[in-house]
């Protein structure tokens, strides 16, 4: 199995075994930050940008540090202070990078589809941090890798993923990157939050997270953002905590081992109540540290293909 | 591929194993401060023969461990197939050991080039050596091999390919014509 | 000056004509239409083996001009037309500044008068600055030439605005064009709602948004006792809601456009804004039931809502692309291909639905081939397969999602007022 994509823009565009490479690539990785010196030269000489239009600093800083640990040099571009705010086009700002000689852009763009038209406009490598509502592969990618470290296995888990499910590009990725491996999704949400024609991607949904919860081995609580001013209907905070915050209590009558994952940032007491957070069955600050070595390995996967089609 | 001759079989690859192994021990004057670390894939498991052998000769441990050097091949960019990335398995300090670097094949020198730069970041060993179960010749680089099982002449022609049972289910060395 | 075109199977649903005839066309109207006619001084079209038909009236063109002449202009939009075969068009009134007054419409007019290669038939907007609010003296509008109004664009939300648009249309004689679209529902959708607008991550457009205001401008049509035209109808509910009103006698009459047949949500691959417009390209149900209401009569015309757009506007991200996509010079082979070529409508229904229609609805003595009627005509080669390419387009913008299909029905002649102002 050899990786032919230049870049990475979501999960649903991969297969079973593309995803497995990365994952199994991920594990190669995971090593090298274990190490007193934890760099290696895989991509010296190359240059990654961190092309941010969404404030971002979990994502931008594991890709930072991913892109560093292979020895690649990294730039970051936010929004704040691009051109873009001089009205430059997306596929503009894309092209002037490429004339730079980057070889990787690293994108978080609040527009979906933004990765796959700057993609499909470059020579260079894109991948996706993010991309409206649409896909999050890599926190996709880190939470399986987490799951499969955990559980030893995807195929045949239940898998909770509790939260606004809409919105969520998280979720998005998580449900064909999970379902492409074989496991059993259920959506977890208030109506409201779960988009329309969900299940045509194989998951499940259910509105009630105490029964989701009795047959998961594993559930991912997205962050809330209650902000949002879509006008559309929306939960109140302290009913939606009430009704779907994952707590003590509730994880009392789950399975014992139930892995409890979250894409962070928390808020506390909102999605998830402190004790979760930080409990046994809490494995957020693994899934941060997994995320390196996933960003590590889809950096390495893309540069790779990128130089074999030359 | 197109098979010309068999160089080792079975019983030639252990003695050339054994052979190495005292030579190491001769060197070293013993087995004290010793670690043996192969190249994947199939280093890895000459070095573990080789520690069982050293073992078996000296008594006490010797430690081992795995490296993989994909990360630093100085032709990542211009390979045509995709290299697969393992893990490197090295459990121990290698700081002021005599760390044998342990493959199948000595060539062209590159991926020992690699294997040396991979070991120097994990630390500074007091010593690094390196056997190798077979040398073909053309070098392209300044490195010569401490412990050699058989050197073996050939032409950029042929391939040398070493088939491990841990591996590939048999033991043999085989010389091939490139097609 | 006269041409004579022979052998050509003639298609004159009005004149409950579909045979093998040749017309001959004296200055800009058809003098004779028969068998084996003679003519010793007039320029011979042969026409054998291809379709002749009145030329295509198509009741909803962007021509963007004035204003947006970047993206077209009346030139370059009515040559787009006739390269497709239409010879009347219907502008649209949302050019800049908007058709909401007597002065804007003359000054269209006047560069209709000047460089338009066919009919151009003026929409004057309903309200000032097609802002929903203020109704326009439609008097004025009517005397400066408009033939119909529409805020096409947007849907007028005031119902007491609406229902006096509709009287005023009504004490005028205008058409009343209706873009449905309830903003309150649509919001800011990208995409039709559904498993695709879900899929990509994408804001959806209900069918809702579309089919409650349908039935809100038909309800207060049939209050002001007048008729109503429905722009653009893209879903089943639509073609639902419309069927029950003429069924019960109201004055209803309806458009599709070519992509609401041709293509469905699922065609939006890869967030390709030429598939981004309004109403949104819709399920594969919903194409369906547009297919069957052309079938069986409940939508009438079939009008292209050309609506060029530069690469700045729709090569950027998705939601923010500019809605619309061009469709003049193919909607013609793109309904040859999914309507004839599927079985969906006979030549002679096609016909009605891109000529003899359009003609009744906007009132206009056209769509037939009878002795002394205008000599709008277009030839086509039915059984022609070509490929529809970029760098062929006439349009100013290229904003078309059937670039790189290969379509079967290629206009040979378009003949406007007895000129050939298109030949191929």
């Amino acid at each position: 199995m050899a990786w032919t994509k230049k870049d990475l823009l979501g999960l649903e565009y991969l297969t079973e075994d593309e995803i497995t490479l990365i994952l199994d690539t991920a594990e190669s990785f995971k090593e090298v930050s274990t190490r007193e010196i934890k760099k290696v030269p895989a991509l010296r000489g190359k240059t990654a940008v961190n092309l941010f239009y969404e404030p971002s600093t979990r994502t931008r800083v594991s890709f930072e540090v991913a892109a560093k640990r292979l020895s690649a040099d990294v730039i970051n571009i936010a929004s704040e202070t691009s051109s873009v705010r001089k009205g430059e086009t997306l596929i503009d700002t894309g092209k002037n990078i490429q004339a730079l000689k980057a070889d990787i852009i690293i994108m978080r763009h609040n527009c979906s589809g933004a990765a796959n038209m700057l993609a499909r406009s470059l020579d260079i490598s894109v991948v996706n941090a993010g991309d409206g509502w649409h896909e999050h592969p890599t926190q996709a990618l880190l939470d399986i890798f987490t799951l499969r470290e955990k559980l030893g296995k995807i195929k045949g888990l239940n898998v909770a993923i509790v939260g606004d499910i809409a919105h969520s590009r998280v979720a998005r990725s998580n449900i064909w990157g999970l379902t492409k491996l074989g496991a059993n999704v259920i959506l977890c949400a208030p109506k409201m939050l779960l988009p329309v024609g969900i299940e045509l991607t194989g998951a499940k949904t259910s509105s009630n997270i105490d029964e989701v919860l009795k047959q998961a081995d594993a559930v991912n609580v997205l962050r809330m953002q209650f902000e949002r001013d879509e006008g559309a209907a929306f939960p109140e905070q302290l009913d939606y905590f009430k009704k779907f915050g994952i707590t003590e209590e509730r994880l009392a009558k789950a399975k014992k081992d139930i892995v409890v994952m979250h894409p962070g940032p928390i808020n506390r007491g909102i999605e998830m109540s402190s004790n979760v957070a930080d409990g046994a069955n809490s494995v957020i600050l693994e899934q941060v540290t997994n995320g390196i070595a996933v960003r590590m390995a889809v950096l390495f996967l893309v540069a790779q293909a990128k130089d074999a089609r030359k | 591929m197109k098979e010309k001759a068999k160089i080792l079989d079975e019983e030639g690859i252990n003695r050339a194993i054994m052979r190495i192994s005292h030579e190491i021990i001769e060197k070293n004057k013993g087995a004290a401060g010793l670690c043996v670390v192969g190249i994947r894939n199939r280093g890895v498991y000459i070095a573990q023969r080789v520690a069982a052998c050293i073992k078996k000769i000296e008594g006490g441990n010797v430690l081992t461990g795995a490296l993989d050097i994909t990360l630093y091949r100085d032709d990542l960019a211009l390979a045509s197939g995709q290299p697969l990335v393992r893990k490197t398995e090295i459990d121990f300090d290698i700081n002021d050991k005599n760390l044998v670097l342990v493959d199948d094949v000595l060539y062209t020198g590159r991926t020992i080039r690699a294997a040396l730069d991979a070991l120097i970041d994990f630390g500074r060993p007091k010593s690094i050596q390196l056997a190798v179960l077979v040398d073909r010749g053309h070098r392209e680089l300044p490195i010569r091999a401490d412990f050699v099982g058989k050197n073996i002449p050939t032409s950029n022609k042929e391939s040398v390919e070493v088939r491990l049972a841990e591996f590939d289910g048999r033991d043999e060395v085989l010389i091939a014509e490139k097609e | 000056m006269s041409i004579l075109i022979k052998g050509g199977r003639v298609i004159d649903p009005l004149n409950k004509i579909d045979a093998v005839l040749d017309i001959l066309i004296q200055d800009h109207q058809i003098s004779k239409i028969g068998k084996n006619i003679q003519a010793a001084d007039a320029a011979i079209i042969d026409a054998g083996g291809k379709i002749v038909a009145p030329g295509i009236i198509d009741m909803h063109v962007h021509l963007r001009e004035p204003g947006r002449e970047d993206k077209e202009t009346v030139l370059s939009g009515t040559a787009a037309a006739s390269k497709g075969g239409v010879t009347t068009v219907l502008a649209m009134p949302n050019t800049l500044p908007a058709m909401d007054c007597e002065e804007n419409i003359k000054l269209l007019r006047g560069i209709i008068a000047k460089n338009a290669l066919i009919n151009v038939l003026v929409c004057g907007a309903i309200t000032k600055g097609r802002l929903g609010q203020e109704l326009n003296d439609m008097a004025k509008l009517k005397r400066a030439g408009a033939i119909a109004i529409s805020d096409d664009g947007s849907s007028v939300d005031s119902d007491e605005v609406m229902l006096d648009a509709f009287k005023s249309a009504k004490q005028y004689g205008l058409l009343t064009v209706c873009h449905c679209e309830d903003k309150k529902l649509s919001g800011k959708g990208v995409i039709n709602l559904g498993f695709q607008s879900t899929r990509l991550g994408l804001r959806g457009i209900s069918n809702e948004s579309e089919y409650k205001r349908i039935s809100r401008d038909i309800d207060l049509a049939a209050r002001a006792d007048t008729r109503v035209h429905i722009a653009h109808v893209s879903c089943r509910e639509s073609v639902e809601i419309i069927a029950k009103a003429k069924k019960i006698g109201l004055k209803v009459t309806c458009e599709t456009a070519p992509h609401y047949f041709a293509l469905s949500e699922e065609d939006i691959v890869d967030y390709d804004t030429k598939m981004k417009t309004n109403p949104p390209l819709r399920s594969k149900e919903d194409v369906a039931a547009i297919k069957a209401g052309l079938k069986d009569g409940v939508i009438d015309a079939i009008a292209s809502d050309h609506a060029p757009h530069t690469e700045n506007e729709k090569d950027i991200e998705f939601d923010r692309a500019e809605f619309g996509k061009i469709g003049l010079e193919s909607g013609l082979a793109i309904s040859i291909m999914e309507l004839i070529s599927k079985k969906v409508l006979s030549w002679p229904e096609l016909v009605e639905k891109i000529s003899v229609n359009p003609a009744k609805i906007l009132g206009i003595n056209k769509g037939s081939l009878g002795a002394g009627d205008d000599a709008d005509i277009i030839i086509v080669n039915a059984e022609k397969e070509f490929l529809l390419e970029k760098s062929k387009i006439i349009s100013k913008s290229k904003n078309s999602p059937f670039i790189g299909r290969t379509v079967k029905g290629l206009v040979e002649y378009t003949i406007y007022r007895g000129k050939v102002v298109y030949k191929n």
